[in-house]
C-alpha cells in the first residue's frame, strides 16, 4: 500500500465551518492536570473554539460542552480525582451535567474525576501489573449515540493512544450488568486488555449520554504527524493515526444540530 | 514564626572560641580545604558556615578537580560556534538560538549515587532537579530523556535497581507531564555498586524570556517559594555523590532527596506565569545545597551582597538545625529575587497556585552575604568565597599501565557459520533487545508535540504549532570504547550523537555531556577523564557545534573498582520543520535500500565481541569529516524528500541496523552482501556485525535514486544498494545466507525484558 507521510499543517488546519467554530467547548484545569492544552488543540483541530476554564473559578464561561482532561491532578495522592471532584467548578459541571444538558467528556484523570463526582458508576484502581503503561490501544466503539461519539459509525474499532497507572476500571457486578444492559458500555478494549479492566470495559456512559468517560486518549490521535503509527480505518504512516477525532467532532455536531 | 532556640554558634561565638573542634572531616572537607575556610574568614568558620563550604566546596557543585579540564570546552571554539548561542557554559543550562525568536535549553545530569541507595527516589529527584534548572532560565520544559546502565541483566541486585530507577523516572516525568523521547538502557557488570541515572530535560522559550541566576538591584526582595525545607537530601552532594562506595559503611539513604512531583508541576506553572509578568528579576532553583547554593550563587553573580534571615524559611520539621538548614536538598524549591513594587503581583501568583513561599530578605551591595538566626549573625561572607572561589585541583593522572596490554587484545574469536543464529542471539541480547518494556512506562504523547520518539534515532518534538519549526536530540556513549580509548570514545560519543540527531533529518547544533567517571583520586581514572575531555573538546571543535553545559559525576566506584569511563553525550539538532523528520523503518515496498560509508573489520569493542566476553583492542576510528559529509546528505535527503527512512549504524552494526528497520514498522527487505563485501574486502560476518563508524542505511524510493546518487557522488560519499525493500515476505532475507521471519525475530527481540523483570 503506498502511503503518503501527511505533512503537519494540512490536517491540523481548522475545519472552515463556521457553524462549528461557533460552539464553546471549555477544557477544565486543575492542579496537576498534564492534557489540557492537548484536549484544547483537539478542540480547534475539530473545528469547536475552546475555553479555558480554572477548577476554583465558579463561572462556566457559557460553554457548550466540557472536557475533564487527563493528569495527575493533585498528584492522584490520595486517590486519583478524589480531591479534584471538590472543586468549586465541578458543583456548576455536575449541576448542569445531572440535568442532562452539558455534555461532559472524561479523559483518563477526567474519567477518575467524573466516578468520584458520582456522574460516572464504577472506579479506577492500579492497573493489575503494577506499571505505568504508555501504548497505542485497539478499542471498540460500542455506543455511537452518545453526545460524544456520534460520528463513528455502529461497530468501528479505533486506535487511540493508552497512558495511565490506575486504569483499571471496576464495579459491583451489578452495575457492571446495568451498564451492559443499558448499552452504557461505550468502548471496550479489542486485542488484549491493558489493564485488568472488568468486562474489557475502555469507557462507559451516564443514562442520558451526555456525559462519557474513558481511560485512554483521543485527544492524542486527533493531528496526522503526532499520533499513533496505526488506525483501525486502515495504514496512515509515521504517526498518521486520527481515530480520536471524531470523538470531539461527535459533540460538535450535535450542539449545532 | 517562633525560631527553635539552639545554642546557636554565631559569628561572634565562633571569634571567641577559635579552638572548638569542628567536624569538617565528617562532611567531606579536607585539612587543606578546611584550613582554607579559615584562613578566608580570618577565624574559624561557624557552624552554618562550615555547612555552606562542605556542601559547595564539594565535588559535586565545584567541580574541583574536573574544573582544570573542562576549560577546554570554552577554549576549543570557533566563532562560528558561538554564533547560535545565547547562554552558554555556567548558568543552569546553555541556550541556544534555533530561529523565528525561538530559543532552546537543554541539559544532562547525572544523579547516579541516589539512585543506587534508593533507585525510585533517586531516579525521580533526578527528574526533578534537571527540570527545575530548565524553568530557571525562563523556558517551559517541553521533554525529558534518561541514558540509563545497569550492571548485568541477571545480576540479583539488578531488578531492584531497573524497577525502582524506571518507575522513578516515570513516576515523576509522567506526573510533570513531560513525553519522555529518548534515552539509552545499557546493561554491564562494571555498572552493578554504581549504577548510571543520567537526566536530560530541554524547554523552549522566546528570545525575550531569558532568566538568569542573580540577584541584582539593591533592596529587591529574596524569596524562597516551593515545597518546604525538610531533612531530607542533606549532604546529598558532599557525603553522597562526592564519595565512592564502600562495603562497611553506614547507609547513606537520609542523604537522597524525596520526589513530589506533584508539587514541582504546580512550580513549573507557577513559574511560567511569574515569567509571564515579569514579575522577577533573577531566579534560581534549589538543587545540590540547597540554600547555600542558592543564596551564595544569587548573590555573587548579582550586586554581591545579600542578607537573609533564616528563621524565615518554612519548615516540614522545625527540628532542623541552621546548618541542616542550609544543606538541606529538598525538592521541588525555588528562589527569586523580586522589586519590591511586584511583591504583590508575586504573591497574587503564588495564591493562585497554592504555593507556599516566604520572604528571606533582600540583596544588598555590602559583598557580603549575611545569614541571621533570629537576628544573631551566624554566616558572614563574601559569597564569592562559597560558589565562585573552591578549591581547584590539578589532580596527578598517568597512563593505566594495563591499557597497553589491553589494546593488543584484539577479537580474534572464530566466525560463526550461522549468521541467522548470530544475528538472533545478537537481537535478543541485553543491550540490543527491545526497550519497549521500559519505554512503556513513559509518557511520550503528553503535550501533543512529539514527532519522533523510541525506538526511533532521535527523539524529534516540535516547537512552533504554526510553522512546525522543532528540535530534535539524541543521547550517546559506549563505555567500553572509552575503556580501550577514552579519547576516542568521548568523539565515538558524539560522532554517534551527532549522526543520530541527523539521521532523523536534523541539523546537529549544540552539545551537553554528562561524564561518568570514577574517583579522581585515582590516577588511572583521572586520566581517563583527562583525555575524555579532550577528545571532547576536539571533536566538538571539528565538528563545529558548542558544548552549552552538563554536568561531571565521579567517585563512580565501589570498593576501588571505576565504572568505565562513560562520557554520556547529548546533541541537540533543529528542523525547519519537523513533518519532514526521517523515521528509522521502512514501510513501502520496492524502495531501494542503501548503505552509507564504508565497512571495515572493527569488532573490538564491540556488542559481538562483548557477547563472547571480550573486551580488548581498539575501538572502531573516527573520522569527523566523514561523519560531517554523511549528516550533510542525511539532513538535505530528508529536507529534499529523498529518502523515506534512514536508520544510523552504530553498536551491533549492520545487523542491528537491519533487524531494527525491519521491526520498526514490521516491514522486510531483501539485502545482498556480495558487492559490500567485494568492495569493503570484508567477509559476510564482518559486514553484519563490525561496528566501523560514519555509516546508515537509507530507504530511497525509485524516483529519488537518481538525484540520491548523484548527491552522493557530488559529495564523493561511498553508499551502495543493498537491497530493496519487501512488504509482502515478513523477513529479513540476506540472500545467499539465511532468511528470518520477523515475526521470529520480533519474538526473540521483545522477550528479554520481561523475561527477566515482568
Amino acid at each position: 500500500m503506498t502511503v503518503e507521510t501527511p505533512l503537519i499543517g494540512s490536517s491540523a488546519a481548522p475545519i472552515p465551518d463556521e457553524t462549528l467554530t461557533g460552539i464553546r467547548v471549555g477544557v477544565i484545569s486543575f492542579p496537576g492536570s498534564l492534557d489540557d492544552r492537548d484536549a484544547m488543540r483537539a478542540v480547534r483541530i475539530a473545528g469547536g473554539t475552546a475555553v479555558d476554564l480554572w477548577h476554583g473559578d465558579h463561572d462556566l464561561k457559557g460553554v457548550d460542552a466540557v472536557v475533564i482532561p487527563g493528569g495527575f491532578s493533585y498528584g492522584d495522592y490520595l486517590r486519583a480525582g478524589a480531591i479534584s471532584r471538590f472543586a468549586p467548578l465541578m458543583e456548576q459541571i455536575s449541576a448542569a451535567a445531572s440535568s442532562g444538558t452539558l455534555p461532559v467528556l472524561g479523559i483518563c484523570n477526567g474519567f477518575q474525576v467524573l466516578t468520584e463526582a458520582h456522574l460516572l458508576p464504577g472506579s479506577m484502581i492500579k492497573n493489575n501489573h503494577l506499571h505505568f503503561l504508555c501504548r497505542d490501544q485497539r478499542l471498540k466503539v460500542e455506543n455511537t449515540t452518545t453526545a460524544w461519539t456520534s460520528s463513528y459509525n455502529a461497530g468501528d474499532e479505533i486506535v487511540v493512544p493508552l497512558k495511565n497507572q490506575d486504569g483499571q476500571f471496576v464495579a459491583d457486578e451489578r452495575t457492571l450488568d446495568e451498564l451492559e444492559g443499558e448499552g452504557r458500555v461505550v468502548f471496550r478494549y479489542v486485542g488484549g486488555n491493558p489493564n485488568g479492566s472488568r468486562r474489557d470495559i475502555a469507557g462507559i456512559s451516564n443514562a442520558a449520554g451526555n456525559v462519557v468517560g474513558l481511560m485512554p486518549h483521543p485527544e492524542h490521535a486527533v493531528e496526522a504527524g503526532f499520533g499513533p503509527d496505526s488506525s483501525a480505518f486502515g495504514d496512515v504512516g509515521l504517526r498518521g493515526g486520527v481515530d480520536g477525532l471524531d470523538i470531539f467532532t461527535s459533540v460538535l455536531k450535535k450542539l449545532v444540530k | 514564626m517562633t525560631a527553635v532556640k539552639f545554642n546557636i554558634d554565631t559569628v561572634d561565638h565562633a571569634v571567641q572560641t577559635p579552638d572548638v573542634e569542628l567536624p569538617w572531616a565528617a562532611l567531606g572537607l579536607k585539612d587543606n580545604e578546611f584550613q582554607r575556610v579559615v584562613e578566608i574568614l580570618g577565624r574559624r568558620p561557624t557552624a552554618a558556615e562550615l555547612a555552606m563550604y562542605s556542601v559547595m566546596w564539594s565535588e559535586h557543585c565545584s567541580y574541583k578537580s574536573s574544573k582544570v579540564h573542562l576549560k577546554q570546552f570554552g577554549d576549543k571554539v570557533t566563532e562560528g560556534m558561538l554564533e547560535h548561542l545565547l547562554v552558554g557554559i555556567g548558568e543552569n543550562a546553555g541556550v541556544v538560538d534555533i530561529g523565528d525568536g525561538w530559543a532552546v535549553t537543554f541539559k544532562v545530569e547525572s544523579h547516579n549515587h541516589p539512585s543506587f541507595v534508593e533507585p525510585y527516589q533517586g531516579a525521580a529527584t533526578g527528574v526533578g532537579g534537571i527540570v527545575r534548572d530548565i524553568i530557571s532560565m525562563g523556558a517551559r520544559p517541553v521533554a525529558v530523556m534518561d541514558p540509563l546502565r545497569f550492571g548485568a541483566i541477571d545480576h540479583p541486585d539488578t531488578p531492584r535497581l531497573v524497577h525502582g530507577i524506571v518507575a522513578g523516572i516515570g513516576g515523576y516525568g509522567n506526573s510533570l507531564g513531560l513525553p519522555n523521547i529518548g534515552g539509552e538502557v545499557v546493561f554491564d557488570s562494571v555498572y552493578q555498586g554504581n549504577p548510571l541515572v543520567n537526566a536530560l530535560a530541554v524547554g523552549v522559550l522566546r528570545h525575550e524570556d531569558i532568566r538568569l541566576a542573580n540577584a541584582s538591584g539593591v533592596g529587591n526582595k529574596v524569596v524562597l517559594f516551593g515545597a518546604r525545607t525538610g531533612g531530607d537530601g542533606i549532604g546529598g552532594a558532599s557525603v553522597l555523590a562526592s564519595e565512592s562506595f564502600d562495603a562497611g559503611k553506614p547507609s547513606k539513604r537520609p542523604a537522597v532527596q524525596v520526589g513530589d512531583p506533584f508539587a514541582e508541576k504546580v512550580l513549573i506553572e507557577c513559574c511560567l506565569e511569574l515569567f509571564k509578568a515579569s514579575v522577577v528579576e533573577g531566579i534560581q532553583d534549589l538543587g545540590a545545597a540547597g540554600i547555600s547554593c542558592a543564596t551564595s550563587e544569587l548573590a555573587s553573580n548579582g550586586d554581591g551582597g545579600m542578607h537573609v534571615e533564616l528563621t524565615s524559611v518554612l519548615l516540614r520539621d522545625p527540628t532542623l538545625t541552621p546548618g541542616q538548614i542550609l544543606m538541606s536538598e529538598s525538592q521541588e524549591r525555588m528562589m527569586a529575587v523580586v522589586t519590591p513594587s511586584n511583591v504583590a503581583s508575586f504573591e497574587a501568583i503564588m495564591d493562585k497556585w497554592n504555593v507556599e513561599y516566604s520572604w528571606l530578605g533582600e540583596v544588598t551591595d555590602t559583598g557580603r552575604l549575611i545569614i541571621e538566626w533570629d537576628g544573631e549573625k551566624i554566616v558572614d561572607v563574601d559569597p564569592r568565597t562559597v560558589a565562585h572561589d573552591g578549591p581547584v585541583y590539578n589532580r596527578p593522572f598517568h597512563r593505566p599501565t594495563w591499557l597497553d596490554a589491553v589494546q593488543a587484545d584484539s577479537f580474534s574469536a572464530d566466525r560463526p557459520a550461522d549468521l541467522k543464529a548470530a544475528v538472533l542471539k545478537l537481537m535478543a541480547s541485553p543491550n540490543m533487545c527491545s526497550k519497549d518494556w521500559v519505554t512503556n512506562q513513559y509518557d511520550r504523547y503528553v503535550q501533543g508535540n512529539t514527532a519522533l520518539a523510541m525506538p526511533d534515532d532521535a527523539g524529534v518534538v516540535r516547537v512552533d504549532e504554526e510553522t512546525g519549526l522543532g528540535i530534535a536530540l539524541s543521547t550517546d556513549a559506549n563505555g567500553r570504547y572509552s575503556y580501550l580509548n577514552p579519547y576516542e570514545g568521548a568523539r565515538l560519543a558524539l560522532a554517534e550523537a551527532y549522526r543520530n540527531v541527523a539521521t532523523s533529518g536534523a541539523k546537529p547544533m549544540a552539545v551537553t555531556d554528562c561524564l561518568n567517571f570514577g574517583s579522581p583520586e585515582d590516577p588511572e581514572v583521572m586520566w581517563q577523564f583527562a583525555e575524555s575531555v579532550r577528545g571532547l573538546a576536539d571533536a566538538c571543535q571539528e565538528l563545529g557545534v558548542p558544548v552549552t553545559g552538563g554536568n561531571v559525576s565521579l567517585y563512580n566506584q565501589t570498593g576501588g573498582v571505576p565504572i568505565h569511563p562513560t562520557p554520556v553525550v547529548g546533541v541537540l539538532g533543529v528542523f525547519d520543520d519537523v513533518a519532514r523528520r526521517t523515521p528509522s523503518g521502512w514501510r513501502e515496498d520496492g524502495q531501494a535500500i542503501y548503505l552509507l560509508g564504508t565497512t571495515r573489520n572493527e569488532l573490538d569493542g564491540s556488542e559481538w565481541a562483548n557477547l563472547h566476553g571480550h573486551l580488548g583492542g581498539q575501538p572502531p576510528a573516527v573520522d569527523l569529516g566523514a561523519e560531517k559529509t554523511l549528516a550533510a546528505i542525511l539532513v538535505n535527503s530528508s529536507r529534499d524528500g529523498m529518502i523515506d527512512a534512514a536508520h544510523d549504524l552504530s553498536e551491533g552494526g549492520l545487523a542491528a541496523a537491519l533487524s531494527e528497520a525491519a521491526l520498526r514498522f514490521g516491514v522486510g527487505a531483501r539485502i545482498a552482501l556480495d558487492e559490500l563485501c567485494e568492495r569493503d574486502g570484508v567477509d559476510p560476518f564482518t559486514a553484519l556485525f563490525s561496528e566501523s563508524q560514519a555509516r546508515a542505511v537509507v530507504a530511497v524510493p525509485r524516483s529519488e535514486e537518481v538525484r540520491f546518487n548523484d548527491m552522493c557522488t557530488a559529495r564523493n560519499f561511498p553508499r551502495l544498494r543493498i537491497g530493496v525493500v519487501d512488504a509482502e515476505n515478513g523477513a529479513l532475507d540476506v540472500q545467499g545466507h539465511f532468511v528470518l521471519p520477523l515475526a521470529e525475530l520480533k519474538e526473540v527481540h521483545e522477550a528479554t525484558l520481561p523475561n527477566h523483570f515482568a
